[in-house]
């Protein structure tokens, strides 16, 4: 990964060279594939994937919940059974957030591009606005980008960052209910519930998050489907196999 | 009202025998979830402890936890009132009224300054200067404030004094607010429902002259003895609610079966108090044992949670009632329109430059 990254930064600065000197002609070079996405974070990713949509489907039914099941209560279980997956893809997907935040620590630099997004950079913004030109047809070509672009980076950071932090919290709130006072969940997260009020209050947060998370997951995989297709680099096959592809040889 | 009598003379003065007395110690130690060996512990803190003055103040309220009170089984309200507590000032339940009532308030505020437990029902109206709840010619909330000076500590009697309940409901016109709004300075136990459960009064009170001390609190003032555990947790018809047996409609074959009144809006799941396990009325039933869901009366602002019938609350600072499923579906429906537009004109777009 690191050769490739050299590798890239020589490209740059032969680009810059040649454009001092003033030479009009457009310059091609070889990309080759960059690999991004190291092997725990593509593991999380579709871990987390499986996990809300798993959160999100029994979620639902716990504030909706299925129609009277026939029978005796000592048949059933399924109100159980459907908390049961909840909680557990909750501790899944928990887990797998805190050992994401520790492989933004170990990872290469793309691990941290969601957790940091260059707020104080003026540049980042110029690009951001970009990106925004190119969704809104403004733009005809996009820029090429080996990690997140700018405008995804923000859309990762407060849609999905600040969203699965609120949920883990509200979430293990609620839990702790369950659990009892003086339980570690409780001792953690219990604070969360005069927070907001009283545990009614949280539910309903609760539940607002799910519909954040999922209006998120739309537009990801909305934007992920079409810069696949559009963009200039590879999007869906790169969360496979960690390599990302570029179409063009043309410049930045 | 002898100084120094203790609250085993003032029993057996009453005609209790001994045995009876150690019943009743042994009664309470159960009532209050302590072991066996705390009977003793509490025999020997009556006979050798004097009678600890509560004074029992009147705000804006309803008198729903002196009702509650009154009826008391587990110590009888009768040994709570007459033998354990001297219940000096309590302007609904006291025989005299008037100047003769505030009279003895100041003389027992004095006499035991820093000693007394003032449990207050109601709670201070702050507009107009306090002038919407008048005691004795003074607004309520300056008597709160005096008595509280010297009180060693106070009990927030129901929902009104703990989180500001009906008068405090949207719009509150009076700005009714709890009492710890007020006394910042002071320890406050939180004994919220509407009323409170009467063991759960009279338990709290005979926990704090027992013993000294404030029990033990959870994160919100309320004690953790009647308050750690919601109504779900304990509910008999939880089998029910695991199983996913649920009363869909009031006059459904579930409501007659009784199964769980989760998706009539029982509160039960986020509601903490003790009314499935102690129950009323000595015992004998609660709101879900009579077929009707928790309206979860002892929790903060519980008037302004939407429907008693929704389990999903109502959200109104959307201009529009409804609830989050309903804002859920219309933001991502609208996203999804947006979505499916973006990727119209993303089509044509690229119809239009292909081969470029």
């Amino acid at each position: 990964m690191s050769t490739s990254v050299k590798s890239k930064a020589v490209e740059r600065e032969q680009l810059t060279d040649n454009h001092h000197s003033g030479e009009e002609k457009i310059i091609t070079r070889r990309q080759t594939a960059v690999y991004v996405y190291e092997a725990p974070v593509r593991l999380w990713h579709w871990i987390t994937v499986f996990s809300i949509i798993t959160l999100c489907v029994t979620g639902y039914f716990i504030g909706q919940p299925l129609p009277t099941q026939p029978g005796e209560a000592s048949d059933n279980f399924l109100m159980g059974y459907i908390r049961f997956a909840h909680f557990a893809a909750a501790y899944i997907v928990t887990i797998g957030f805190i050992g994401r935040l520790y492989w933004a620590v170990v990872g290469n630099s793309h691990s941290r591009e969601l957790f940091f997004p260059k707020f104080f950079v003026k540049a980042w913004w110029k690009e951001v606005w970009h990106e925004v030109r190119w969704y809104l047809f403004m733009e005809k070509t996009p820029k090429k980008y080996i990690g997140h672009n700018p405008l995804a980076q923000l859309g990762m950071f407060f849609l999905f960052i600040v969203g699965m932090v609120f949920m883990i919290f509200t979430g293990f709130a609620l839990y702790s209910e369950g659990a009892g006072q003086g339980s570690w969940q409780d001792t953690l997260f219990g604070w969360v519930i005069p927070l907001f009020g009283q545990s009614q209050d949280v539910h309903t947060w609760h539940r607002l998050g799910m519909w954040y998370l999922i209006t998120f997951i739309m537009v990801h995989v909305y934007v992920a489907i079409r810069e696949d297709i559009m963009s200039r680099q590879s999007l869906i096959s790169t969360m496979i196999s960690g390599w990302r592809m570029f179409k063009d040889d043309k410049p930045d | 009202m002898s100084q120094l009598e203790t609250f085993y003379e003032v029993m057996r003065r009453q005609g209790i025998t001994r045995r009876s007395f150690l019943k009743y110690c042994s009664l309470t130690a159960a009532a209050l979830g302590l072991g066996p060996t705390f009977a003793p512990r509490i025999a020997h803190a009556m006979e050798t402890k004097e009678r600890t003055p509560v004074l029992w103040l009147h705000g804006l309220e309803c008198t729903c936890c002196s009702e509650s009170f009154i009826r008391s089984a587990h110590p009888l309200v009768k040994d709570v009132v007459l033998s354990m507590i001297s219940l000096d000032y309590d302007d609904t339940l006291m025989a005299s009224a008037g100047h003769q009532a505030e009279a003895i308030l100041e003389e027992t505020m004095q006499k035991y300054k820093g000693k007394y437990i003032l449990a207050v029902e109601g709670n201070p109206p702050l507009n107009e200067d306090g002038m919407f709840c008048i005691v004795g010619g003074k607004p309520f909330l300056d008597q709160l404030k005096h008595a509280a000076k010297d009180a060693a500590a106070i009990i927030a009697w129901g929902s009104c004094a703990s989180w500001g309940c009906v008068q405090a409901a949207r719009p509150n016109p009076t700005q009714a607010v709890p009492i710890h709004k007020v006394i910042k300075d002071k320890p406050i136990i939180k004994v919220p429902g509407c009323p409170p459960i009467a063991e759960v009064m009279t338990g709290v009170i005979t926990y704090m002259l027992t013993f000294g001390k404030v029990p033990e609190l959870d994160r919100q003032g309320r004690p953790k003895m009647f308050y750690s555990q919601r109504i779900h947790d304990k509910c008999y018809r939880r089998p029910h609610f695991d199983a996913g047996q649920f009363v869909e409609q009031w006059d459904d074959e579930g409501a007659r079966k009784g199964y769980c009144l989760y998706k009539v809006g029982c509160k039960g799941p986020t509601t903490y108090n003790a009314c499935s396990t102690v129950r009323w009325n000595e015992g004998t039933s609660f709101p879900i044992q009579a077929g009707h869901g928790c309206i979860g009366c002892s929790e903060d602002g519980f008037w302004d949670k939407g429907s008693f019938y929704d389990r999903l609350t109502d959200i109104n600072q959307f201009g529009i009632e409804s609830n989050a499923d309903e804002i859920g579906t219309t933001v991502a429906g609208g996203v999804g329109a947006a979505i499916a537009a973006h990727a119209a004109v993303s089509a044509i777009k690229r119809a239009q430059h292909k081969g470029e």
